[in-house]
């Protein structure tokens, strides 16, 4: 019960999709998926059931000991026979006592490891999806996957264990009853099948209930939650009045929904009741009169009302139930689609490790274009595309036909508008997406990088992104990433060169600040700086760099530039380049120009060419020229 | 307690429900206790039986009878006390869900920008769900067991006080050992739920850093990572299960042991013949109904530790006074021509920190006055002000020469419009999202104000037009499509006085042409503050004002401020020329002809694919 209690409400926090799952409870493919989770526990899980055999069997027999004590002893006056049942019966209760523990103690390790494998089965799946999959996924919705639904899997065990345990004390109490008296039995358990009735009218009216309460309260939580997030658009516009009595209605849906659910579930209990009584006047009636024929002895019938009465506390349990099953299964099946997706950049299966790189990077006739297969639902484009009549044409493509040669330890500088394909460049580069066999290769030190394993090429590349991004973390944690073992003096050689040292010595602790929510304690320039160290850490030999523009005070903005030159000596660099001073310094620059190269060459070159470039760089020239008279 | 108490006080406004639940109750209890008894005397007849008498039909019948009697009665009255328990929690959950929805969307940025979402939601769901579940279990269901409890005492020690003492004689153990229990399961849990919020941290984090892990191939260092703090979590749990368990299982087990020193003594006593088995049984069927308060108990004590914790941080929200109050002497700002001026306004979120100082403003009706300056300079600040989302610490802003604290935080705000950049967008239609503002505007409104942002021939093309749905459940808008449906929202107010926020997230030449048009559009007649980051609308400015640390640093034309070769000449190098912005220049005018449709639909994908 307690079991992840305090997250169970975390899940219904979301809408939820009208699924094919929603409302069962009882969902085969869910439960075949999860059951190979049980495999390394399978002993444990013996165990816990062996264990909960004997706890039942300790709870069915107390009932049996009393009547043991009074027809046997009580009756006859035999004190000691007793005293030894009374022994019996404490032993019963140490035993179960002890395999009370145990089986609860088993039960709660098997689901825990269970659940600590599926998530971390659901995370490194996670790591194997490729960009393409973040590009159109919200992270909030996968972490509600992997928290929420992760946690009513917890519950949906211990409603199963409780399950289990309540069907097998049903059980072992039919068996006590016919084993002491058939004849009793079979009479008293007449009221099972109108039990039996009356739950199969009252179970689908309980279904829909129940279903009517979750679609009701992921509403009004869904209302609440887009009410706060858009708070500041509700206050500038003056919405409070109306908002509220929007969700008012919705409330007063969940609650109507829940008054309902509440009628049904206590209509159970007078039937509950009334027929454990007629089960006992059953027992009492026709056991007094076999009594009377010496066929019965006094204590059977004590134990018959002792059993009974606790012969509907499993069918009562179990109907409070209903909706975590459902929520559950709910849960399974949408843990199981995100374990399902497919990651759509694996290692070829004959990839070989990339050697010791020296740096060069060949573009043979590339074009790319973002798969229609994405599904993206994406509005950007200014008029809707419909995708050809079968749904399956592709993009447009967004580079065409590229060559491109960069030496080793060459900085090449990507120049360009936006939409020119430039972040689209680098990114194939690192191999975020594949690039489809007929659509030209990219080459590493004359390799296919779709024939290396990913690994062996990222461990020698690195990126550094426009907006800088942290780890909750200490900054030793963040600058030695992905390289916990580098040495405290590798790690401060690298945070002096890009002239972060001064700075992080500055912190509360130094080295060991921690950087709370990804690093909010510090500026933006400040982030960049520490990531640039934390790609000398890594020491790549290729460097990928989106160049931070605007929004940087100018002391900062040198710092970087001086950082930067020290970043990109010794190492084959391309950089998606803003700055002027960047561009000048480059080997050779790259005009990327609506997917195209439209020229290449170094600055003097270009110039003197008086192409595109030369004249960008005139007008923005005499620009500011014009502007400073 | 203090807590406990509210939520008391919060069920009896229910006065007749609690009434008639606990009558309910009183009734159930009762028959549910004579039970028992009748139960014995029926052993005892039959016991008769045994010794040789006839079948007693007509007393037999009569136990039956009472016993069948006495069911149907406690089943309907626990129909009515469960049910209206139910009914009760349920109306105060549904109270309180209204009032902290309208509590917290009244409260200001400051109490916001301090408390994230998914911490008010959690708040909202969990502990609203602790409190439901107090009240029913808490205030309706612990009573009916607390009598239960003392009058099947009072019962067995009257029937015989030494069997009596014997079978109450569990009770204190379990009720010390559980109160141990309990106070180490709540410290257990509390750092359950600080392991979960790590572990979180980590997955949220791996999750918006893919590119990052992707770009240093760190897939195994963050799996290590996560299953080290997963691994954690696990060990806490399983070290707060022990706890629970431990207890469940001592408390059952101590029932049972007083149950069979029952079975012995009574045996006894029937033996040397003072007590009959009738009572004995009675004994037994008595301590059966105890069975089910013990097995309850650490329920409910989990349920009142939920609730107080849970009701305390829920009332701290709803407790928590805006930091903006509505003045009570306010009156209503009809609309106002525009002149607005800000007097030696000094602001600061936090103590000691101020985030502006002594800020001089005047702008005239119709005039653009454009705020230029590095991030956390406090433009954005000086622009929250004025429709007061935040108050301020010292000096004052009028508008036509009107204090805005001396009137109605509705009538200020409805002659304000706010252009943002990157919106937030209800699970409406387009239309609904428009006038989210005004509900009634008629059709027209809304497809002139839609024109207006340049939107209009989007939305069209669409295949549900206006009825699009966007938001969480319905398609996505670009960062450009939903900065211009903020300029569609602030067209249909018409608002005498707009604050516009002209960044724009990177975006293709054509939609950048269409933002600017639309911005152009709007701000026509209108006083307008700019929180500025383009070169074109800082041209176009009456006004501008570079701001430095909260401080008005310079102030003039564009000429005039270049001329100065200061700040702001500064920022101009940095931040409003930078390569990008004259490759687009070039860009749009030398190969304009080039962008057709197909053109900027690749850029469109880039930008979203890369985003």
């Amino acid at each position: 019960m307690m079991m992840g209690g305090a997250f169970s409400g975390r899940s219904s926090g979301r809408p939820e999709p009208d699924g094919e799952t929603f409302g069962r409870i009882y969902d085969k493919r869910v439960i075949t998926r999860i059951l190979p989770y049980m495999r390394p526990y399978r002993r444990l899980a013996a165990f816990a059931f062996i264990a909960m055999l004997v706890y039942t069997g300790s709870q069915v027999a107390i009932p049996y000991l009393i009547k043991l004590g009074i027809d046997g002893y009580v009756e006859n006056g035999n004190m000691r026979g007793l005293l030894t049942v009374f022994g019996l019966f404490v032993g019963t209760a140490v035993a179960g006592l002890a395999a009370n523990y145990l089986q609860q103690m088993f039960m709660a390790r098997v689901g825990l490891g269970m659940l600590y494998d599926l998530r971390r089965a659901m995370f490194a799946h996670l790591q194997r999806l490729s960009l393409s999959y973040y590009d159109k996924t919200e992270v909030g919705r996968i972490m509600s996957r992997v928290q929420g639904d992760v946690w009513q899997l917890q519950e949906l065990m211990s409603v199963v264990i409780m399950t289990t345990a309540d069907l097998l004390s049903l059980g072992g109490i039919i068996v006590a009853l016919l084993i002491m008296n058939f004849k009793l039995g079979m009479i008293t358990l007449v009221v099972l099948p109108i039990l039996g009735l009356t739950m199969g009218i009252w179970q689908p009216f309980a279904v829909r209930a129940f279903l009517r309460v979750r679609t009701a309260i992921s509403i009004v939580n869904g209302a609440l939650n887009e009410n706060i997030t858009g708070v500041r658009v509700v206050q500038a516009l003056n919405r409070q009045k109306r908002n509220l009595e929007l969700f008012d209605e919705k409330n007063t849906e969940h609650l109507k929904a829940n008054l309902w659910a509440g009628k049904l579930s206590a209509t159970l209990l007078p039937a509950v009741d009334i027929l454990t009584a007629l089960a006992i006047v059953l027992a009492v009636f026709f056991g007094s009169r076999m009594v009377a024929g010496n066929e019965l002895q006094i204590g059977v019938l004590v134990a018959f009302i002792m059993y009974i009465q606790r012969f509907f506390d499993p069918i009562r349990n179990l109907t409070m139930q209903y909706t975590q099953l459902q929520r559950s299964m709910a849960s399974g099946a949408r843990i199981f689609e995100l374990l399902d997706v497919e990651p759509d950049l694996v290692d070829n299966p004959n990839a070989s490790r990339l050697p010791q790189l020296k740096g060069d990077v060949v573009l043979k006739d590339l074009s790319f274009s973002y798969a229609a297969s994405q599904e993206i639902v994406r509005l950007d484009r200014e008029a809707p595309v419909t995708n050809g009549a079968s749904g399956g044409a592709a993009m447009p493509d967004v580079l065409r036909h590229l060559e491109l040669h960069i030496n080793p330890g060459e900085t090449v500088a990507v120049v360009g508008p936006t939409g020119a394909g430039k972040t689209t460049l680098v990114s194939l580069i690192s191999r975020f997406y594949d690039v489809p066999r007929e659509k030209g290769a990219i080459l590493v030190d004359g390799y296919d990088i779709r024939d290396v394993t990913r690994s062996s090429l990222a461990g020698q590349m690195s990126m550094v992104l426009q907006e800088p991004f942290l780890f909750s973390g200490t900054v030793r944690e963040n600058i030695k990433y992905n390289h916990p073992w580098a040495s405290d003096e590798r790690m401060i050689e690298a945070a002096k060169a890009v002239g972060a040292h001064d700075i992080i010595m500055g912190l509360d602790a130094g080295y060991d600040t921690y950087l709370a929510e990804r690093g909010i304690n510090l500026s933006l320039g400040q982030r960049q700086l520490l990531s640039f160290a934390r790609a000398i850490v890594a020491d790549p030999r290729i460097l990928i760099l989106d160049e931070a523009t605007a929004n940087i005070d100018s002391y900062t903005e040198m710092l970087i530039q001086r950082a930067l030159q020290r970043l990109l000596r010794g190492r084959t660099a391309i950089v998606i380049a803003h700055r002027l001073s960047t561009i000048r310094g480059a080997d050779k620059i790259v005009v990327l120009n609506q997917g195209e190269i439209v020229e290449v060459g170094d600055h003097a070159s270009l110039m003197a060419r008086d192409g595109l470039y030369a004249h960008l760089y005139q007008m923005n020239y005499a620009s500011m020229e014009e502007a400073e008279e | 307690m203090a807590v406990i108490w509210r939520i008391v006080k919060m069920a009896f406004t229910r006065k007749w429900h609690m009434l008639a639940a606990y009558v309910a109750m009183f009734g159930a209890a009762a028959a549910y206790l004579f039970l028992p008894h009748y139960f014995g005397r029926a052993i005892d007849e039959v016991k008769t039986l045994v010794e040789g008498g006839a079948f007693p039909l007509q007393s037999m019948l009569f136990i039956v009878g009472i016993i069948i009697g006495l069911s149907i009665i406690r089943g309907v009255l626990s129909y009515f006390q469960t049910f209206l328990g139910e009914a009760v929690s349920q109306y105060v959950s549904y109270d309180i869900r209204n009032r902290v929805y309208d509590h917290v969307q009244h409260l200001s940025f400051g109490f916001h920008d301090k408390n994230h979402t998914g911490h008010l939601m959690s708040r909202a769901i969990t502990d609203v769900e602790n409190i439901r579940m107090f009240v029913n279990m808490g205030i309706i269901r612990t009573p009916y067991f607390a009598l239960l409890i003392v009058v099947v005492s009072i019962i067995l020690v009257r029937m015989d006080w030494q069997l009596g003492l014997v079978a109450i004689s569990f009770m204190p153990p379990v009720i010390l050992v559980s109160g141990i229990i309990r106070l180490k399961l709540r410290r257990a849990w509390l750092k359950i739920q600080d392991m979960m919020a790590e572990l979180n941290t980590v997955l949220q984090e791996n999750l918006t850093g893919q590119r990052v892990v992707k770009a240093f191939a760190s897939e195994d260092f963050e799996n290590q990572k996560y299953n080290e703090k997963s691994m954690e979590v696990s060990e806490a749990f399983i070290a707060a299960e022990k706890l629970r368990i431990s207890n469940t299982s001592f408390t059952l087990f101590s029932f049972q042991i007083a149950l069979a020193l029952i079975l012995l003594f009574g045996g006894w006593r029937v033996i040397t013949s003072d007590l009959t088995i009738g009572q004995l049984a009675a004994f037994v069927f008595y301590m059966q109904i105890l069975a089910m308060p013990v097995r309850m108990s650490g329920m409910i004590v989990n349920s009142y530790a939920r609730a107080a914790s849970g009701g305390q941080r829920l009332f701290e929200i709803m407790d928590t006074q805006s930091e903006v109050p509505e003045n009570p002497n306010a009156r209503e700002l009809a609309r106002v021509k525009g002149n607005v001026r800000f007097e030696n306004v000094s602001f600061s979120y936090e103590p000691d920190k101020p985030v502006l100082r002594g800020i001089d403003l005047d702008i005239e009706q119709g005039k653009v006055v454009a705020l230029l300056g590095a991030p956390g300079s406090g433009k954005s600040t000086i622009a929250h002000l004025l429709p007061r989302f935040y108050e301020v610490d010292d000096g004052r802003i009028t508008i036509d020469g009107i204090d805005i604290r001396d009137v109605s935080l509705k009538s200020l705000r409805q002659n304000i419009g706010m252009v943002q950049q990157d919106v937030f967008l209800f699970g409406a239609g387009l239309r609904e999202n428009i006038a989210y503002g005004r509900e009634d505007a008629p059709m027209d409104d809304v497809l002139r104000a839609a024109r207006v942002a340049q939107l209009h021939d989007f939305i069209s093309a669409l295949d549900d037009a206006y009825n699009t749905e966007v938001g969480e459940r319905g398609v996505t808008l670009s960062g450009g499509q939903r900065q211009r449906m903020s300029i569609a929202r602030a067209v249909l107010l018409d608002p005498p006085i707009l604050i516009l926020d002209d960044s724009t997230s990177s975006v293709d030449a054509h939609t950048e042409d269409q933002i600017r048009l639309a911005m152009e559009e709007v701000m026509r007649g209108r006083t307008t503050l700019i929180i500025a980051h383009r070169l074109s609308t800082v041209h176009r400015a009456d006004e501008i004002v570079v701001l430095d640390r909260g401080e008005i640093a310079e102030r003039g034309t564009h000429a005039e401020l270049l001329a100065l070769r200061g700040k702001y000449h500064e920022i101009y190098e940095l931040q409003l020329r930078p390569q990008e912005e004259v490759m687009r220049d070039i860009d749009v005018s030398e190969t304009a002809f080039a962008i057709g449709e197909g053109a900027v639909g690749e850029r469109a994908v880039e930008e979203g694919a890369v985003r």
